[in-house]
């Protein structure tokens, strides 16, 4: 599952880079100068470096708002209405920049998936890209049942048949919907096992980030453990929304 | 003061503008010291600009209240509610046709924007939102005495990329540069939110004459964050007012015989009648739809507010879904909703009042005008855009974009690049390549809308990467990055990256105007857009005069006139005297500066009339005497102003 392209350490420290202010000529933060404030040039960067973040999947998220609604205060559009066309679009693109990291980063599947592309891992089964694969060639795209769900599963599907059976009969079988409801239940305990399974993963790449070197091991070993949580993760809630569905939820 | 930039409100049924700025004068006495953005009403006095836009006999064209008789006496010469029609292809407006006597132009071909006809002339619906739209600046240009040239605009929140895209087009077309398209529910919490910054989150329920919409934001210092939006737009009090004309209709084809579907002035009628009907039972709980019908007869019926309610309730129970599925988006639940506000003309209704509160568990907010909080969020946004102020200082809007962006995938099916309630400015970078080999363009379509399959979205516009290098099937790679500005517009640019070159691609809006198209309209409209702009400015600077100078009649036989000192008067007596002689003259600076002469030297008087008893005397004498509004935002409360 998880495809380690690369194979050599590759983590690449936060680069606090250094440049001048192009209005006032003093050092620059980041996207805004410090001294000043006025938006600079777009930089090609991550959406962690952009923060000034390393590249750890813990995060404050507090804090990363407040950090939000500070550099939104320098980079919006808004800020720039009347100055140049140069300052203008530094700040559209600064800003679109802004909103794109911080929607990404503040939420935990989103931020998880990020880093795995930033470090060049496909997530196969929920990737657009293999969903577009499996478009232009026809392919089934492979289904991943967790195996310890295989039981589970099957018995679902049948009572989600039934019930959708009974939906479009107009029939109601209350000992089914309980069922269901019961299986549902077990199924979002599951998504927060999982919760916990992909935070364990986490704390696993962070004290790898904070060593500084990854060896390929320790990387594919933690990449492969977030690529099956995630894809547990994305096939339990879809089962989930199956029965909600059903439920009329 | 040169660069105004002014907030306006683009309605269905009836638009304003707004402006902010300071402290109180004798032009402006009512307006209190905390109270900075106001109206600007029209020369009429009145605040709101109905939406009608008609073409008179003269060939002239004609808006507001004045093209109002034009829908009842040449119903084929005048148009409202044209922002239904915004950024839409003929298609989408069959429906909308059936209930509204617009003509189309005969002589539209497939693909083309929209024309309605006119008289002898046809008019696309940017255009004619543009003859609003130069109505309001002339206004707010007789109100400042100066040009106005920048402005923001608002749209429903629910409107797409073509609809907004139509909306700027309109400002352009009207000479105006829109530094902003800013959604209507949003500019509503800045209006609301300027004079109690605290923390927490609001939710905004925007019922208008057609469209719906509601957005729910997070507030933290002055950060005016929304978290999630949506609505309808096409939904609003013309819906019920439909309601309202197809029992009329019903009842006339029964008892009178009479098939009158067809009869625009009969319909216009009927129209005026529910209106006037719908707008009492907001305060009785019953009301007479009384209309004249074409040919002398008479046409009543008495309804209740019960039978009423029970008439509109499915219109008005369109509005929940989106506004759970709002709730729903933000991710929270109704009762962490800390506030509650109503915008729009049809939150007059009893029943939408009662439908929030069960919603939201909630009293929501009414201080402000319904009809103006748009106008004056607008405004502060202006204010915000145009540098800040004390009072804006902290204050920053970050929206979202309603609508989900995506591309046509293989198969019809919609791949989402951008996710609705996103935070815009947004951005998204996608790669393509060719299927077969030699291939030297790439089409794509981009959509809108959270469907499944494309042909369920709304599309926004095929184009086409051309200029790819012939290579082998699947060997190129194409960047192309798709950009949401601050105003919820689409922006689209292409590389191809193997060869490093450039694509050149030509976006195609699916129902937009070209920018040739646009540049043709402001040319065609220069003449009448800088009309006379001396000469026009000439008489109100007279008419002004001579508001200020009935203004000053009226001070002299106050109290207040007594207890200046007699330097003061002599200044006064000078000053007027300037402007009496002034005014006959046909040299604007002149007029202008004797007027601003009096209004100095006036400033203490005014302030005294204030703070005396007497004003409101002299108020209520006015305001009956006059047909301007009350409230801070009419300029001239002491006197209206006289037209020849």
């Amino acid at each position: 599952m998880a495809d380690s392209q690369n194979t050599t350490a590759t983590f690449v420290e936060t680069d606090p880079s250094i440049h001048q202010c192009w209005s006032c000529g003093d050092m620059r933060a980041a996207q805004f100068c410090g001294a000043c404030g006025k938006v600079q040039p777009p930089m090609p960067c991550d959406y962690f470096n952009f923060f000034g973040l390393p590249r750890e999947l813990n995060l404050d998220v507090a804090k990363l708002e407040r950090e939000f609604y500070v550099m939104s205060r320098k980079l919006h559009p808004d800020v720039y209405a009347r100055s140049t066309g140069r300052e203008q679009s530094w700040s559209l693109e600064a800003s679109s920049l802004l909103n794109d990291a911080y929607r990404t980063l503040r939420d935990p599947i989103a931020r998880t998936e990020y880093l795995l592309k930033l470090e060049g891992v496909h997530i196969e089964e929920q990737s657009k890209s293999a969903t577009e694969q499996a478009r232009v060639t026809g392919e089934t795209k492979k289904q991943f049942v967790p195996p310890d769900l295989l039981e589970e599963v099957f018995e679902l599907n049948m009572q989600l048949e039934e019930a959708r059976m009974n939906n479009t009969m107009g029939e109601n079988d209350a000992g089914l919907i309980r069922q269901l409801q019961q299986t549902k239940a077990h199924l979002e305990e599951k998504l927060n096992q999982l919760g916990d399974e992909l935070k364990r993963a986490w704390d696993d790449w962070d004290a790898l980030v904070r060593r500084r070197l990854i060896g390929p091991t320790d990387r594919s070993r933690v990449f492969a453990r977030m690529v099956d949580v995630l894809n547990r993760r994305t096939y339990i809630r879809n089962l989930v929304r199956d029965v909600n569905e059903v439920l009329g939820i | 003061m040169s660069d105004r930039v002014v907030g306006i409100d683009l309605g269905t049924t009836n638009s304003l503008v707004a402006y902010m700025e300071g402290g109180p004068s004798l032009s402006h006495p009512d307006a209190p010291a905390g109270s900075l953005v106001r109206i600007i009403p029209g020369e009429d006095g009145s605040n709101l600009v109905p939406s009608v836009v008609a073409l008179d006999r003269e060939g002239q064209i004609v808006v507001g209240n004045a093209a109002r008789p034009h829908l009842i006496e040449t119903p084929e010469r005048a148009v409202y509610s044209v922002k239904r029609l915004m950024g839409r292809g003929v298609e989408d407006v069959k429906e909308e046709l059936k209930f509204f006597p617009f003509q189309l132009a005969e002589d539209l071909v497939p693909g083309e924007v929209l024309r309605m006809k006119l008289g002898e002339r046809s008019f696309t619906p940017p255009e004619i939102s543009a003859h609003i739209l130069r109505q309001l600046k002339k206004n707010a240009e007789r109100f400042f005495g100066a040009p106005v040239k920048q402005a923001v605009i608002t749209v429903p929140a629910y409107f797409n990329d073509a609809q907004r895209q139509a909306t700027k087009d309109a400002g352009r077309i009207a000479g105006l540069e829109v530094l902003r398209l800013v959604n209507e529910p949003t500019a509503a919490s800045l209006a609301y939110g300027l004079d109690r910054k605290r923390n927490g989150t609001v939710a905004v329920y925007d019922l208008g004459g057609g469209t719906f919409d509601v957005s729910i934001l997070k507030l933290n210092e002055g950060i005016f964050e929304v978290i999630a939006t949506n609505g309808d737009t096409h939904l609003g009090g013309d819906d019920i007012d439909n309601l309202l004309i197809a029992i009329a209709l019903e009842d006339i084809a029964g008892d009178m015989k009479l098939d009158l579907r067809r009869n625009g002035e009969a319909v216009q009628r009927i129209r005026q009648g529910v209106i006037d009907a719908k707008i009492a039972l907001s305060s009785q709980e019953v009301a007479v739809i009384d209309v004249d019908l074409p040919g002398g007869a008479k046409y009543q019926r008495q309804i209740s507010r019960n039978d009423f309610e029970e008439l509109i309730r499915p219109v008005i129970d369109r509005t929940v879904g989106p506004c759970r599925q709002a709730i729903k988006d933000a991710g929270i639940a109704a009762e962490q909703i800390d506030e509650v506000v109503l915008v729009g003309g049809s939150t007059r209704i009893p029943l939408v009042r009662q439908l929030v509160r069960d919603l939201f568990q909630r009293e929501p907010h009414t201080e402000l005008n319904p009809d103006e909080v748009v106008a004056l969020g607008a405004a502060v946004q202006a204010n915000i855009l145009g540098g800040g102020s004390e009072a804006t200082q902290d204050m920053l809007l970050l929206d979202v974009t309603p609508l989900s962006l995506g591309i046509e995938a293989l198969g019809g099916v919609v791949a989402k690049i951008i996710h609705r309630n996103s935070t815009i400015p947004a951005s998204a970078t996608e790669h393509f390549t060719t299927g077969v080999e030699g291939q030297t363009s790439v089409a794509i379509h981009v959509v809108q809308g959270e469907r499944e399959l494309a042909k369920d979205c709304r599309s926004l516009a095929r184009f086409d990467l051309k200029g790819v290098p012939p290579m082998p099937a699947g060997l190129p790679r194409i960047e192309v990055r798709f950009l949401i500005d601050a105003n919820g517009i689409l922006h689209v640019s292409a590389r191809e990256q193997r060869s490093g070159k450039e694509a050149e691609i030509q976006v195609q809006p699916s129902y937009g105007l070209t920018d040739e198209q646009v540049e043709n309209m402001i040319l065609e409209s220069f003449d009448y857009a800088e009309q006379d702009f001396a000469e026009r400015q000439v008489i109100e600077a007279r008419n002004e005069g001579e508001t200020i100078l009935a203004a000053l009649d009226k001070g002299r036989h106050s109290g207040a006139w007594l207890q200046l000192t007699p330097q003061e008067r002599a200044r006064i007596d000078q000053a007027e005297a300037s402007v009496r002689e002034r005014r006959a003259g046909n040299d604007y600076q002149a007029i202008r500066h004797s007027i601003d002469e009096l209004n100095q030297a006036t400033m203490r008087l005014a302030e005294l009339m204030m703070d005396t008893a007497i004003t409101s005397a002299l108020k209520g004498k006015n305001l009956e005497s006059s047909d301007v509004e009350d409230g801070p935002a009419a300029p001239h409360p002491i006197g209206k102003a006289e037209f020849e």
